[in-house]
């Protein structure tokens, strides 16, 4: 049987779907893809937020370094980013239980649900820096 | 003629070979952290920033010690879970074996760091 190579000289090129060279940017695929965003970049906040937690557990040499770290405005600067991303990730994980049960699909409600994840979570960034 | 049912021929063929089962640990664990999240942000809040002494006291607690414990399993499992899929989608062959093992001890260490912190904290 005869394979055919990726390397074959027939083959096209051909661009793939979605042309996001092309594409014009919508608001459910940004406000999606923020999502992973988020999600992942908290692990930023968490390693900070546990080497702080675990040096309070050990020594008062070992908490001075992580506290001076996580009250410096480098750690400000994190734990204000994983406010934001809590609270993005947070509404979106709770337009997707709405999306998996079956509704707010069509693109009206989308692009609403969208708007609210984005005013949302910075409104309650702000809460939190206020109240915390 | 077919013995098998379409469910039995079906099993098994989706993409991840486990169904649903990614799909469904992913929205239980979020229920959950949805609900302890807010509360346990507003409790590290307002223990950050203060002295030693006070930050013991506060994480001796055994509500602000169970709720950190259970984020730290639950929602270290739902990192490595979440970034799993991420490594899934964007690579592939050795590259993405050593990812997900990567983030899979990335996201182990960090709970039983936590914990082991907890432990000498609140016991």
């Amino acid at each position: 049987m005869a394979e055919v190579k990726s390397s074959s000289p027939r083959r096209v090129e051909r661009p793939l779907s979605p042309h996001l060279q092309i594409y014009r940017p919508q608001l459910t695929a940004i406000t999606s893809v923020l999502t992973r965003i988020t999600g992942n970049a908290l692990i930023v906040g968490v390693v900070l937020a546990v080497w702080w937690l675990a040096a309070a557990a050990i020594s008062d040499d070992a908490f001075a370094l992580a506290n001076a770290v996580s009250t410096s405005w480098f750690g400000d600067l994190v734990f204000l980013c994983s406010a934001w991303a809590v609270w993005y990730h947070y509404l979106a994980g709770l337009r997707h239980l709405y999306f998996d049960a079956g509704h707010g699909l069509d693109i009206p409600t989308a692009e609403k649900l969208a708007w609210g994840m984005i005013i949302g979570s910075v409104v309650l960034t702000v809460l939190t820096a206020i109240i915390v | 003629m077919r013995y098998l049912t379409p469910r039995k021929r079906a099993i098994g063929k989706g993409s991840a070979h486990t169904g649903t089962h990614h799909h469904w640990s992913m929205t239980m664990s979020s229920v959950a952290l949805a609900f302890m999240v807010p509360t346990w942000m507003y409790l590290f809040g307002s223990a950050l920033g203060q002295s030693r002494v006070d930050v013991v006291a506060a994480f001796s607690h055994p509500f602000t010690a169970i709720l950190t414990a259970l984020i730290l399993v639950i929602g270290m499992r739902h990192f490595a879970m979440g970034a799993t899929m991420m490594i899934e989608d964007y690579s592939r062959g050795t590259a993405r074996k050593v990812l997900v093992m990567f983030v899979t001890a990335l996201a182990t260490v960090i709970a039983a760091t936590g914990l082991y912190a907890l432990i000498r904290i609140a016991l």
